[in-house]
């Protein structure tokens, strides 16, 4: 073991530090996911839609504000603020547009129905944005690279993966965990994600949360779309790639659980980058690996808690 | 009066086998239309060569029904997305062969709708053309009547661009390879791996990594090849993943520690821009490429690519000069087919009869389909270089690669031809053109 560590340590460091920006994007879709279905019990499936429109506009927004010419913060400013305008314009008209008709309805026609907008918010895309892949790298970039040394080598990382995609990640979390712990609001969310009756017979207005979270859930996704597109192409079938990746983290975590997102996507970021540079056809079967691993264990989830089923 | 067993066996021999092949003979009335199915991309990643294949075959079409389309009738397309997978195609290929009556089928970009549907052409006896997947397994493992690629298959495809390193680049020890993780990726690394095994067999492999199909971050891949500064690395990607992988690596400075065989990248060249910097490797699934030095016809050349730059706004990429293939092949056929029935329309099997060692145009080149339902296709493969002209690389020090000399003979299984390979192909190799 000493000797495959003295052999491979640096290159486990390498596999650490490509996996940190991995988990950062994962994290921030999957904690939108997480969080509607927490509060909501809707298993969103038009959240990789959200994610792809939130990438798509964030190369539009960019291009068209010259972002390129800008200074990097204002360049990942513009990214943010995409997010922010996906969000804020489609997280509430789905919810009081279609969710809010459903949520007495059974899981499986809720699914249909999230499968069915995810289907045509597809098309709108490709209405929109055409099939060619869309990349605008502006804020990556900018950023520039940094010389990481590596033995009597160096591995240039870029600024953005290294420091800029962690850093924003650990900024959510921070601020997702202080609001639902420390603001009214936040409070009124974890209220009616514990017991939506007692929640509403205090006097919390639950189609008001149900519409908060949906919205911050929404921005989530379009932040995670945001941030990933100066790094790739958007091209047309991101949005589904991204949500299956996204249901194997509310999955593992716990359904509802933002700490059990953060780590689990930790878990798959780390564990897909150091499988490239050791067991590279594992890759894509890691995320999975994992979370049949933590089912197997805590069928709940890694931060889940058994739930007394009410009759 | 009573039938007689011998007016009996002379009816049945007559009704049997006689009356089908003289009705068989008959010819085919004309048609109000020429009715042709064309499966494409319209969804999902691949529809970066699915949608401009598409593009390129309305402005063909219309460009042929102006013209008079094929025999005075025009040509009315019928698109199918294979973008729901190779289920759902099949029921369209037989939906539009019975119901709607096309003639003639265009299928179809992905290798393993080609190998689905050929077999389903040849049962519904319609003439099939295989307009663009690669895969060199279709007329290697079977023979068809039906089935016709009007292209090169990805043996050509590989062994051009390692031919080309070889050429330029041969003194690299250490290689790397970087495909996406389904068929074709798996398929073209065995053929370059048998290739260059009999080409340069002290070549050493010190990476081979296939992320999953439809990955959106290369970013470990990238740090991998870094640290491992192979001499070469080849990646027969495309599409949005092909350019997050140049994109990434530009960023990361791997362009200026490895040489990049890119065989695919003619189709990514105008998205990626100055990302791919000068000195790398790039092919083109054929001969296609608008500055091609020595094209058969300038001017048809030029008129393909300035109507298509003209109505889309981009230069054409590969599957649009493969859906010009096809159609022009289409044409051939039908003017042959007429021409060997007395000017009439010919039915399908006087159709199917006329594609072997039929001779076409392409934009670049005067092609032939073999016997054995193969296109021969050229291979155009370059290096990068950026000018002041464009704002993204074109290429320098064009080698136009022969079909017969890349191509696998007909009978012969592609990876076992290649093992067979000796550097006395080398000497074949042209002269760089452009």
């Amino acid at each position: 073991m000493g000797a495959w560590f003295a052999d491979n340590g640096l290159l486990l460091g390498l596999a650490l530090l490509d996996g940190l920006a991995s988990a950062a994007l994962i994290f921030l879709v999957a904690v939108g996911l997480n969080l509607v279905f927490g509060v909501l019990r809707v298993l969103n499936i038009a959240h990789g839609s959200l994610y792809a429109i939130g990438a798509y506009t964030a190369a539009g927004l960019g291009a068209a504000l010259g972002s390129g010419s800008l200074p990097a913060w204002a360049a990942l400013g513009v990214l943010v603020l995409a997010a922010a305008l996906v969000g804020a314009v489609l997280g509430p008209l789905i919810e009081r547009m279609l969710l809010r008709r459903i949520y007495a309805e059974e899981n499986v026609l809720q699914l249909l129905v999230t499968f069915a907008l995810f289907m045509m918010l597809e098309d709108v895309q490709k209405l929109i944005w055409g099939v060619q892949p869309v990349h605008h790298d502006a804020a990556m970039r900018l950023f520039g690279t940094v010389d990481v040394p590596f033995g009597s080598d160096f591995i240039p990382f870029t600024a953005y993966q290294l420091f800029v995609l962690p850093g924003i990640a650990v900024l959510v979390l921070v601020g997702l965990v202080w609001f639902l712990r420390a603001t009214l609001s936040g409070r009124m969310i974890v209220a009616v994600t514990t017991d939506r009756e007692a929640a509403t017979a205090i006097g919390i207005n639950a189609d008001r949360v149900y519409l908060l979270t949906f919205t911050a859930g929404a921005v989530l996704a379009a932040l995670g779309g945001a941030l990933s597109s100066p790094t790739a192409a958007i091209v047309p079938g991101v949005g589904a790639s991204t949500i299956v990746l996204s249901f194997a983290v509310v999955a593992t975590a716990g359904l509802g659980r933002i700490e059990g997102a953060a780590l689990t996507a930790l878990m798959i970021g780390l564990g897909r980058s150091v499988a490239v540079y050791f067991f590279p056809e594992a890759e894509v079967l890691i995320p999975y690996l994992i979370m049949v691993a933590v089912l197997l264990v805590k069928p709940q989830g890694l931060f889940g808690t058994l739930e007394t089923r009410r009759i | 009066m009573g039938i007689t067993r011998r007016d009996a066996v002379l009816g049945t021999a007559f009704g049997g086998l006689l009356l089908p092949s003289t009705l068989r003979a008959q010819p085919a009335q004309r048609p109000q239309e020429l009715r042709i199915g064309i499966t494409t991309f319209l969804s999902g990643p691949a529809s970066v060569f699915g949608v401009p294949g598409r593009q390129a075959a309305e402005m063909l079409i219309d460009e042929i029904n102006r013209g008079g389309g094929i025999g005075g009738v025009p040509i009315r397309p019928f698109f199918v997305d294979e973008g729901p997978g190779v289920e759902h195609l099949l029921g369209e290929f037989r939906r539009l062969v019975l119901n709607e009556r096309v003639e003639v089928m265009l299928a179809s970009i992905s290798s393993g709708s080609c190998l689905a549907c050929t077999p389903l052409a040849e049962e519904l006896r319609r003439v099939t053309l295989l307009w663009d997947c690669g895969t060199q397994r279709i007329f290697e493992e079977r023979r068809y009547q039906y089935a016709f690629r009007t292209q090169a298959n990805a043996t050509p495809e590989v062994l051009a661009p390692l031919l080309y390193l070889l050429k330029r680049k041969p003194d690299f020890r250490t290689v790397a390879v970087l495909n996406q993780d389904y068929a074709w990726g798996r398929d073209s690394w065995e053929l370059w791996r048998a290739g260059m095994q009999a080409l340069k067999p002290d070549a050493r492999v010190v990476a081979e990594l296939f992320p999953r199909f439809g990955a959106t971050d290369f970013s470990t891949e990238v740090t991998r090849l870094l640290a491992l500064r192979p001499d070469v690395i080849l990646s027969t990607s495309w599409g949005g993943e092909l350019d997050t992988f140049i994109r990434q690596a530009a960023e990361r400075r791997l362009f200026e520690r490895s040489t990049f065989v890119l065989p695919l990248a003619e189709s990514s060249l105008e998205r990626v821009g100055r990302s791919l910097p000068a000195g790398h490797i790039v092919g083109s699934r054929g001969d296609h490429w608008f500055q091609h030095p020595a094209p058969a016809d300038k001017a048809r050349l030029d008129r393909f690519v300035n109507n298509y730059r003209q109505r889309f706004n981009s230069y054409p990429i590969y599957p649009t000069y493969h859906m010009y293939q096809a159609l022009s092949a289409l044409q051939a056929a039908y003017a042959k087919a007429m021409a060997a029935n007395g000017g009439n329309w010919p039915n399908e099997q006087q159709l199917a009869a006329a594609f072997p060692g039929l001779e076409f145009d392409s934009p670049t080149a005067r092609m032939t389909i073999r016997e054995d339902g193969q296109g021969l296709e050229p291979q155009l493969i370059g290096t990068s270089r950026h000018t002041d002209a464009l704002p993204f690389a074109t290429l320098s020090d064009m080698i136009v690669f022969p079909a017969d000399l890349v191509t696998a003979p007909v009978g012969r299984n592609s990876v076992e031809w290649l093992r067979g390979l000796s550097r006395d192909i080398l000497d074949r190799v042209p002269a760089p053109a452009g």
